[in-house]
């Protein structure tokens, strides 16, 4: 089980809490087993592309609370995209019923080099000022960088001092790039600093009132707990600081990935008395039973549970029947973060499609509540069978463009940007849903599956594309493994064994 | 006057490292970044749709980690460049260090001559975050590729050997959204007087054989208040080039024929051999087809009675600040109110642009604001009182501001979620148009 140590500044890496992976070659089911027992073991590359940074991620996490405003203390290049979340929050404000979204207040300190020789806290704490001056947030969140972190400024103190003076919470995140290799510790990274400055200890607890820890997807949930008598609390994009300090109220705690809100829902586990839900999140049919069990059983209400399963079967069993029939036959590869990507290939197990391979970015071998059920994975494997081809890629696009060619699908599924186009530079179409609960429960089988048909069906433009497909990769580079670059002494081996097939080198 | 360097809200510019896009800009080079692992995100996340043909997720990258930090990084970039040759079939490899490699002072400049000794296309750069900002280190990825790349060519490309050809040093990729049609309409212009143009970026640039005969120009043109003045002041030392420098964007047809004409008197003075009659008649064509459609337009614009923008406030670098105030007030009617520079220009430059703004009008005086911190620059826009109907010319941070402001908005400046550019152009006769086509098409959209 991970440490949660509330009173230190900074969250341990994922690294060394849940002993993630960014590397990885082979089956599914191999992988959970290895994960399971402890044997798994990452990998360097010998070859690298941009990867990516804890700090956006931590960013996601606050620049999204309505009523706070978010510093990066760096050069001003560490939150020049950080402008993505001020359209999403404009774009999915009404989603969340926040009829006046207002602008994003993201603020560098602008680092200079001479700032790297004398140090950057007078230009934070001065930084700190202006930013209550002009903005009056009701907290303010510091976000470290690579070049902070190197110069070793103590954030936390200027914070801490701050914080007196100003009588907001002045919370420092530490999520400086290259402390880890998995950039979800960003999340953990926010939800950390969130859990020690903005948590407070409940004052009531409220038995109508679920967590849901999710980016900014349609809202599902109001439906699926109204049974429950209960609502949903989405934290943390679009809440208020005051929706923060009373989380520890809820009932308990749901995610929309197991990845995502691992060390939240645990800190508010072991430190709010708020349980977290035994299972991972509901995608496929036999996950969705049991994730709607597992909350019926935390609220004590196991008969609504079944009652709303055996509604659901009624309502919806038909329908995905049809669609199993439609895409009998169909192949698919999946990119993705994990857990989504898990979670994709469970929808896909659950229509019949045959998934053929997934780069997925990294892998947790276990997670913050210590339970094995939060695993999607291993409940993919189990619900649905094996995965072969898996790869775990550490968003390395070279390995997806090779492995995705030799596999050629009949459709590429991706959570994330950037990768579509790989599938469409084959001709294959391509899917990306932006919305992480789109596919999830029983209705999100049948959305999903629709969508799947009719990213198919309209495959003209990718075929076009394909006609006129740019490839910087070579084509030696095309012919050899996918993990070819992976640095582990008997892969090396076969690397060389087929690169001397390719007659090269 | 704000202090330089200070607090900034809402970036427009990015960081050094930025200027990654000035390689990924030149066909079928990569930019090799020595840095941590989310500079590529950053840069990629804020020009959007910027992948080129090996930036974003294709572009190598050591992605320093901890253990990078203690004990440098040099050996883990000698592998990634070694293997990007096998991975990636590229012509120019510029290698890019973020703040972690500059902090923990790894020697990647010999690293680099590893492999140019072994005969490779490969450049090194300094680009640290903290150092300045894209719209400077532009010059400095610039200056490095001819220094450690163009100059291997010096023996075929004899120092100004080519009367006719020029170097143009305008439009910073990315930066400028519309850099690549500018490009394009710079060199359809400057061909149109009977020069050659090395336009160096973007697919009407010949790529890595084009940058190689940057020596045997005539001249070069730097169309710009203050970025790419660096590149300029190098070449006249390294080959002698003298410079034509255009100071603001030209954008609609006075500001054009002014930068045309210029060029024709400097390149009659560098002995380019010019036909000037028919230069002359290729620029009095342009002309009037470009008051045919002024001609046409003054009706609409004089007499629609329900209301078109009537002043506005630009946010952009100095270069369109000073350029579509002039343009704006000449050649729509426009009047310019408070607008400001967010480029973080340098002081030695601010003189000399506030003059060039103020030679707009003998009239009026615009105020300018030179404030790298937009969101300072909005709380003056907030503050701003005028009669009619205004537009906003900014970011797609400022359609909110807009919104509230009970202004027309019309994105034209990074960081913009909210427009996409391919290859539009502002510069130019053509680019006037298109300028008046974007703001009374964002007007009219209002009604009906």
């Amino acid at each position: 089980m991970s440490n949660i140590n509330l009173s230190l500044p900074a969250v341990e890496i994922r690294e060394v809490r849940t002993r993630s992976v960014t590397g990885y070659d082979g089956k599914a089911g191999e992988l959970v087993q290895k994960a399971h027992d402890g044997s798994l073991r990452d990998v360097e590359r010998s070859f690298q592309q941009c990867a990516g940074c804890s700090i956006t991620k931590a960013a996601c996490m606050t620049v999204l609370i309505q009523d706070a405003a978010v510093i990066e203390h760096g050069p001003v290049g560490c939150s020049t995209c950080l402008q993505e979340y001020n359209f999403t929050y404009a774009v999915n404000a009404d989603l969340r019923g926040v009829s006046n979204p207002t602008r994003r207040r993201i603020f560098s300190t602008n680092l200079q080099e001479k700032d790297t020789v004398y140090g950057g806290l007078r230009k934070l704490e001065k930084t700190i000022r202006s930013v209550y001056e002009r903005t009056k947030p009701n907290a303010i969140f510091v976000l470290s960088t690579c070049a902070a972190a190197i110069i070793g400024d103590d954030i936390e103190s200027a914070c801490e001092e701050a914080e007196d003076e100003l009588g907001i919470p002045v919370v420092s995140i530490v999520c400086e790039g290259f402390r880890s290799r998995v950039w979800t510790t960003g999340f953990d990274a926010a939800y950390h600093g969130i859990a020690r400055k903005l948590i407070d200890p409940p004052k009531e607890k409220r038995k109508d009132l679920i967590n849901v820890i999710n980016f900014w997807g349609s809202d599902r949930f109001t439906d699926w707990f109204a049974p429950f008598g209960c609502k949903p609390k989405y934290i943390t994009p679009f809440s208020t600081v005051n929706d923060l300090r009373s989380a520890s109220e809820s009932a308990a705690t749901i995610q929309a990935c197991s990845t995502l809100g691992s060390y939240l829902a645990a800190v508010l586990e072991k430190e709010f008395d708020v349980p977290e839900i035994e299972t991972a999140p509901p995608y496929g049919i036999a996950q969705t039973d049991r994730w709607f069990r597992a909350l019926g059983k935390i609220l004590g209400k196991e008969e609504i549970a079944e009652q709303v399963i055996a509604e659901k079967k009624e309502k919806y069993l038909g329908r995905i029947a049809q669609l199993r029939e439609k895409l009998q036959g169909k192949t698919a590869y999946v990119t993705g973060g994990a857990a989504h990507g898990h979670a994709l290939l469970s929808v896909l197990g659950e229509l019949g499609i045959n998934a053929v391979g997934a780069s997925i970015f990294h892998h947790d071998s276990v997670f913050d509540s210590g339970r094995d059920e939060n695993d999607q994975l291993m409940q993919r494997v189990g619900d649905y069978g094996d995965v072969r081809n898996y790869r775990v890629c550490s968003k390395q696009e070279y390995e997806l463009a090779n492995s995705l060619g030799k596999l050629h699908p009949d459709i590429l599924l991706s959570r994330h940007g950037g990768m579509t186009l790989w599938g469409a530079k084959y001709g294959i179409p391509s899917l990306l849903v932006g919305d992480e609960h789109y596919s999830m429960g029983y209705e999100g089988i049948i959305d999903y599956g629709e969508r799947i048909l009719d990213t198919i069906e309209n495959d003209e433009f990718v075929k076009n594309l394909q006609k006129h497909a740019i490839n910087p990769y070579t084509k030696w580079w095309l012919m050899q493994r996918p993990d070819y670059f992976f640095e582990t002494s008997d892969k090396k081996e076969k690397g060389k064994e087929e690169s001397q097939n390719a007659g090269i080198e | 006057m704000p202090a330089l360097n200070e607090m900034i809200e809402q970036p427009r510019f990015s960081c050094a490292i930025g200027a990654l896009q000035s390689v990924v800009a030149i066909p079928r080079a990569v930019p090799i970044l020595h840095s941590g692992p989310g500079c590529g995100d950053m840069v990629s996340g804020f020009f959007e749709r910027s992948k080129g043909y090996a930036g974003g997720d294709t572009s190598p990258c050591t992605n320093f980690n901890e253990k990078d930090v203690v004990f440098g990084g040099s050996e883990k970039l000698r592998k990634i460049i070694k293997n990007t040759y096998k991975v990636l079939d590229t012509d120019l490899q510029v290698v890019l260090t973020g703040c972690t490699g500059g902090i923990v002072g790894d020697d990647i400049e010999s690293v680099v001559q590893e492999f140019q000794d072994a005969g490779k296309p490969i450049v090194s750069v300094d680009t640290p975050g903290f150092k300045c900002n894209n719209y400077v280190s532009h010059s400095h990825v610039v200056k490095a590729i001819i220094d450690q790349y163009v100059s291997l060519y010096e023996e075929d490309n004899k120092t100004r050997s080519d009367r006719k050809l020029v170097n143009l040093f305008a439009s910073i990729p990315y930066q400028d959204p519309f850099w690549k049609g500018n490009l394009r309409e710079y060199k359809r212009l400057l061909e149109g007087l009977g020069l050659k143009v090395n336009v160096l970026f973007g697919p009407d640039s010949g790529g890595v054989t084009e940058w190689q005969t940057i020596p045997k120009a005539n001249f070069n043109i730097l169309v710009s208040p203050w970025y790419g003045k660096p590149i300029t002041d190098h070449l006249k030392r390294l080959y002698g080039q003298e410079t034509y420098w255009f100071h603001s964007v030209p954008i609609g047809a006075n500001e054009t024929e002014k930068f045309l004409e210029g060029v024709l008197d400097f390149a009659a003075l560098q002995k380019a051999d010019i036909d000037r009659k028919k230069a002359e008649a290729f620029i009095k064509h342009e002309t009037d087809r470009y008051y045919e459609e002024i001609d046409n337009l003054a009706t609409f614009l004089l007499e629609f009675r329900y209301g078109l923008p009537r002043y506005a406030h630009i946010l952009h670098d100095a270069g369109y600040v000073v350029g579509m105030s002039k343009f704006l007030l000449h050649e729509t009617g426009v009047v310019p109110k408070e607008v400001f520079v967010v480029d973080n220009t340098p002081e030695k430059y601010r003189e000399q642009i506030e003059k060039d703004l103020a030679s707009t009008s003998d009239k009026r005086t615009i105020p300018v604001f030179f404030e790298a911190d937009a969101g300072e620059a909005q709380e003056t826009i907030k503050q701003a009182d005028h009669k009619g109907r205004g537009i906003i010319l900014g970011s797609g941070w400022d359609k909110s501001l807009a919104k509230e402001k009970n202004c027309d908005f019309l994105s034209v400046a990074v960081p913009s979620p909210v427009r996409l550019v391919l290859t539009t152009n502002y510069v130019g006769f053509s680019g006037g148009l298109r300028l008046i086509e974007d703001i009374y098409q964002t007007a009219l959209h209002t009604y009906g």
